[in-house]
């Protein structure tokens, strides 16, 4: 069994003994946090045994054939783009763990009637994340679509079941939107199959065999687009976005994390994984029309949060924008860009999630999501209010964080391609500033008041649960060569299939232009 | 061609055919001594900032020692360096140190790399020595107030990511710097968080230099497709080779970049506001160093604008316009404070014109971007000392005799007049003059705004002093004005000696050094023809500051000055009351449709957008009002009607396969 399978198992096992065997809330918690570490020590192991060197794009590769009268096999293996989202996941899942420690109880009270079961909580964070490993090894397309549509259900409860507000509503929206796109990818993935046949004298979904078949300009076209819109609505961008924010402000903190920061990604994963190598030709023809929708989600994103005055569905705009800018770095086809935009992943997942901690532990002192129910609250509460600032200059992308190595990547590789693109994407940067300034200044700044005069500082737990991840961001914004080193080999391969080259600079092409 | 391009990317050497001599770039290794502790000045702040932040409350009885030491020991580092650097051949100073690859990907490889040169070595030197006399300055200023240690902890920050500016070997690294002064402003100038008008001067500092960040991302990108590389020395050596439509941009975004840092017009707006942090840091930041790090910027990219004479014609309109509106709004405001933040504004415009003026003014914009740190440093910590002594009060027109009361305030406050008004000896009658001289040899127009500016410069000084030291007391009846504590009486004792010597000193009359001749092969200098000689033009410059100082004292000095400001005044006062209707206009168009526009999206996106898809599902699955209402049994039925449409789609795919 190759060690990835076992990483995804390990969290899967998880889920059942939490989800079946019987067990109190607190043991509940603790034994899922036990399985959480453990996926974690695993993508660890992997993490030092990936060679990021190595010739072959995908590592630590398992084949075991499922159902081979279909062409479908149980095919697993990761490149660096992978192994990225493998931290993100992995090393968020027990943090988020211990910050929703009192998820469900909280929501209860806010909801004052119950919730689902503490422990059915923790097992669906567990289902979830053995899931999202899955598709993230996935080196069969149908197995990456098995995971891509189940995923669905763990989410559907977390919201439905444990969330707060309209969360019914916003599940059912949830379910609806992707069950859409995931109807679409499976189209794609039909005609996939059927190509498939005629090209290997078989169906065969072998993600490595298949980016041999050449596929002819019309079938690309197609099966870009289905699988191009199940990936925009996951991710998702505009217009297809009215379900996140829906969902980001009915979930619980721990379940709006993991779906902002771990599971949207999937959206921007597909796209490298499927669409980019599979439809090369598809992807740089249709590549202006995606970077017009990319700009128009950074810009509406962005805007559109700074007129919330609710703090979760702010922090959805907040990411409809990211992902704006992540889907930009991948379709202007630069180096650059494009490792920016696998970076911006990893740093977009742990900004989110930063901040929307950071605001749930704010909100359960008060109850409300409001902007205009608080203010003032430095007063009281100053290292709250401290690492609220941090974590929102995080998504502001300051230089010293991670996210601006990303941001910045992303906005050169575009200006390279298309420099008018890149340096009008460059103002979102100032809105960026504004919406989490505004925030800052309406929520924490002010004279005492009395209405967030009893809000109670950060306890032990939930300050030093924060410190890995202000810690992350920060020494990865000044030292990111970790993984730079592992994401860039994985983006030269993918541009490689693409067929893409960076545009050289003007200067060594004048002195070129004047030898010749 | 390639080769000789090649040769010079490789060497990075900038070519001959401009007035600066040949310089090579020497590893700090190799340089050995003490260039091999350059990084010092780097870790040691940054190593207080993040102890001081962390440790909490804890710290809270030796934070300030901590802070202070970590400003002062750089201080001596600075000297020593400066001293080293001295010592060594004029060619070799340029001492590079590198640390680790910062963002690389393909061909972009910005590194982690500080560079000390005889430019850099001149502002670590006003960074770390002002700054270390602000912390002294800061011990007794902030002695009663509970957050002191997160104050220097701020400090700190802010040094050790001004000393990154200034030190950086790539514009990207600078870029980490810059945005990092930013944050210790946004930080400082929001100190008093609890104050409403400090948090929202803070966050429209950073805003409006966020958009001056646009212009610096926007030059690196360009610098990235033209030259391949953003560090300084490749970017230097084949900024000749582009052509010269490029440079433009790239020196227009520059100076876009510069204008907000440095709160020039159009990006002035947000200084005066940034007067509601603590005095140290209006001093230390919004005075002395950051916001000179647009002159910086612009000095140090020489190589750049000296291609794009198109640039620096706007660079130097910019400052002609600053320096005026600066000078005007200083004669208007009641607030010292804020009186001050105009003289700033205007005295950053001088630079901004010697900068504008090309090789033949570089140099002098450094160095009155020096004086000035001196001087107007001096002058805000006597601004924070007589605020302190008057329960902070900030409006002159409740101030008045306190000459009598605060003595070495007062002393130490004229050497600060002396030094800014141009009256010779003193710091600026060597910088202005120098200024004034090589803007008149380039545009006599320029030369004359350069010449009434020194007027209005004696004018508002003139008034500050006057309405502050002089005539009668006009106090608040609880005002018990007192002279300041030690701690900070000898930071600006010490600056005032600064203020009055400065001059000397850096063109040698005193010591050895010669501003021009240090740093001339960084700069570069072309000495400007003058078609008239000097003195004539000191002499005319004497006379209009002897004008503004009479004018001014008959005004202000020999009349009782009322506490209400009159409300019958020119209309040039009143718009110097209001900062020059900046504050109308960005709220009118850019902040007010801006509210439209966002409050529009947020409807269009509830109503149009989301209503849209409401829309459509409810027709689809034929629900009617189904998914508004949030029973989950209908979602059995949703999946029901998918599968079906799955499988029909399924079915047209196949049937396209199989014809």
């Amino acid at each position: 069994m190759s060690i990835l399978t076992l990483m995804g198992l390990i969290p899967l096992v998880g889920a059942i003994i939490v989800g079946f065997l019987p067990m109190k809330p607190s043991q509940a918690k603790t034994v899922a946090l036990i399985f959480a570490l453990g996926a974690m020590a695993v993508a660890i192991i992997v993490g030092f045994t990936y060679d990021p060197s190595s010739a072959d794009p995908f590592q630590f590769v398992e084949n075991t054939e499922w159902i081979p009268a279909l062409g479908i096999s149980f095919s697993v293996g990761i490149d660096g783009i992978g192994l990225i989202l493998i931290f993100l996941t992995t090393g968020l899942v027990p943090i988020v763990i211990i910050a929703g420690w009192r998820d469900v109880e909280d929501a209860e009270a806010v909801n004052k009637t119950k919730s689902g079961s503490v422990k059915g909580y923790f097992a669906l964070m567990l289902a979830l994340e053995a899931l999202t490993i899955g598709i993230f090894i996935s080196l069969d397309v149908f197995l990456f679509y098995v995971f891509f549509e189940v995923i669905l259900i763990p989410v559907y409860f977390m919201i439905g079941r444990y969330g707060t507000g309209r969360r019914s509503y916003a599940a059912v929206k949830f379910m609806i939107y992707s069950f859409l796109g995931g109807m679409v990818m499976l189209a794609g993935l039909a005609g996939l199959w059927f190509l498939s046949i005629e090209a290997f004298d078989g169906p065969n979904l072998y993600l490595p065999d298949l980016l041999a078949m050449e596929i002819d300009p019309t079938w690309q076209t197609w099966l870009f687009w289905s699988f191009f819109i199940a990936f925009a609505i996951k991710a998702p961008m505009w217009p297809v976005h009215t379900w996140l924010p829906d969902a980001s402000g009915s979930a619980t903190p721990g379940t709006a994390v993991l779906l902002i920061a771990v599971l949207d990604k999937i959206g921007t994963f597909g796209m490298l994984r499927l669409c980019l190598p599979l439809f090369p030709d598809a992807a740089q023809q249709f590549a202006p029309i995606i970077v017009a929708f990319a700009v128009i989600s950074i810009f509406y994103g962005a805007l559109v949060a700074i007129g919330q005055t609710d703090m979760k569905r702010l922090f959805g705009y907040i990411s409809i924008s990211h992902f704006g800018f992540i889907v930009l770095g991948i379709f202007v086809f630069t180096t650059q860009a494009q490792s920016g935009a696998t970076f911006y992943m990893l740093g977009h997942g742990l900004s989110v999630a930063l901040l929307v901690l950071m605001a749930g532990y704010l909100m359960r002192r008060k109850g409300s999501t409001q902007i205009d129910d608080y203010g003032g609250v430095v007063t009281v509460a100053p290292v709250l209010a401290g690492l609220f600032l941090v974590a929102g200059l995080v998504n502001v992308a300051l230089p010293g964080m991670l996210t601006f190595v990303s941001e910045f990547l992303v906005l050169v590789g575009t200006f390279e391609r298309y420099p008018w693109v890149g340096a009008f994407a460059t103002l979102a940067i100032v809105l960026a500033a504004l919406y989490i300034l505004l925030l800052y200044q309406r929520v924490m700044t002010g004279p005492k008041r009395e209405s967030t005069a009893g809000i109670k500082d950060l306890n032990l737990r939930e300050r030093w649960i924060m410190a890995p991840l202000v810690l992350a961001v920060i020494f990865l914004g000044f030292y990111p060569a970790p993984m730079l080193d592992i994401i860039n080999p994985a983006v030269d391969n993918t541009m490689e299939w693409v067929g893409a080259t960076d545009p050289p600079p003007t200067i060594a092409d004048a002195t070129e232009g004047g030898n010749q | 061609m390639s080769t000789a391009l090649m040769s010079l990317a490789t060497s990075g050497d900038i070519p001959s055919d401009t007035v600066e001599p040949i310089l090579t770039q020497i590893t700090a290794s190799d340089a050995g001594g003490i260039f091999e502790f350059m990084w010092l000045l780097l870790a040691l702040p940054a190593f207080g900032a993040a102890v001081l932040f962390v440790a909490g409350r804890r710290s809270n009885a030796w934070g300030h020692l901590l802070g202070v030491l970590m400003a002062v020991i750089p201080a001596g580092l600075a000297i020593w360096l400066l001293v080293a650097l001295m010592g060594r051949p004029e060619e070799s100073r340029t001492i590079t140190q590198h640390f680790w690859d910062w963002t690389f990907v393909g061909t972009f490889n910005a590194e982690f790399a500080i560079r000390l040169d005889p430019l850099s070595i001149v502002f670590v030197l006003l960074i770390t020595i002002v700054g270390g006399l602000i912390h002294i300055y800061s011990v007794g200023y902030m002695a009663e107030d509970p957050g002191r240690r997160l104050f220097f902890a701020m400090l700190n920050l802010f040094l050790a990511a001004m000393l990154l500016l200034v030190l950086a070997d790539n514009y990207l690294l600078l870029y980490l710097g810059w945005e990092g002064v930013g944050l210790a402003s946004y930080l400082l100038v929001g100190f008093w968080q609890y104050k409403d008008v400090a948090a929202v001067a803070a966050k429209k500092a950073f805003v409006m230099n966020r958009i001056g960040d646009v212009g610096l991302s926007i030059a690196i990108m360009l610098m990235f497709v033209t030259f391949g590389s953003v560090t300084f020395g490749d970017v230097f050596a084949a900024a000749p080779e582009a052509d010269s439509t490029t440079m433009t941009l790239i020196g227009l975004a520059l100076l876009l970049a510069a204008t907000g840092k440095s709160a020039q017009y159009p990006l002035q707006a947000w200084l005066l506001d940034a007067m509601e942090g603590p005095t140290p840091v209006s001093a230390l930041i919004h005075a002395a160093t950051m916001v000179t790090a647009g002159v910086y910027l612009i000095v140090r990219s020489n190589a750049i604008f000296d291609q794009a004479p198109v640039a620096l014609n706007v660079v130097l309109a910019v400052g002609l316009v600053t320096m005026i509106a600066g000078a005007w709004i200083g004669c208007a405001q009641d607030e010292l404070k804020k009186a001050l933040a105009g003289s700033t504004m205007s005295q950053i415009g001088y630079m901004f014109v010697a900068a504008g003026l090309g090789p033949a003014g570089y140099v002098f914009a450094i160095f009155h971007l020096v004086m000035h740190g001196m001087f107007k440093a001096d002058l805000f910590l006597g601004s924070g000392s007589v605020m302190h002594a008057m329960n902070e009060e900030r409006n002159m027109r409740f101030y008045g005799a306190l000459r009598g009361v605060m003595i070495v305030t007062w002393i130490t406050f004229i050497c600060g007049f002396l030094g800014i008004s141009g009256l010779p000896p003193f710091d600026s009658a060597f910088s202005k003059d120098d200024i004034i001289a090589a803007a008149t040899s380039q545009n006599w127009f320029a030369g004359a705004v350069t010449i009434f500016a020194a007027g209005l410069t004696a004018t508002y000084m003139t008034r500050m002093m006057a309405m502050t030291f002089f005539g009668k007391a006009r106090w608040h009846d609880d005002a018990h004005p007192h002279e300041s504590p030690q701690t900070m009486l000898w930071p600006m004792i010490i600056l005032s000696f600064g203020a009055i010597f400065g001059g000397l000193f850096a063109v040698g009359v005193i010591g050895d050094l010669n501003i021009l001749e240090w740093l001339k092969p960084v700069t570069g200098y072309e000495e400007a023809a003058l078609e008239v000689p000097h003195w004539s033009l000191e002499v005319i410059t004497f006379v209009v500051v002897i004008i503004g100082i009479v004018l001014t004292w008959m005004q202000f000095g020999m009349r009782d000055v009322p506490q209400a400001a009159p409300q019958h005044v020119t209309v040039l006062t009143k718009a110097g009351r209001e900062e020059l209707y900046t504050n109308t206009w960005h709220e009118e168009l850019l902040m007010r449709p801006g509210q439209h526009l966002t409050r529009w999206l947020v409807w269009f996106d509830n109503k149009g957008i989301d209503g849209a898809v409401r829309g459509i599902a409810s027709g689809i699955m034929g629900i009617g009002t189904g998914l508004t209402r949030t029973q989950t049994g209908y979602s059995r039925r949703y999946a029901l009607v998918m599968v079906g449409g799955f499988l029909l789609l399924v079915a047209v795919f196949f049937l396209a396969w199989w014809f």
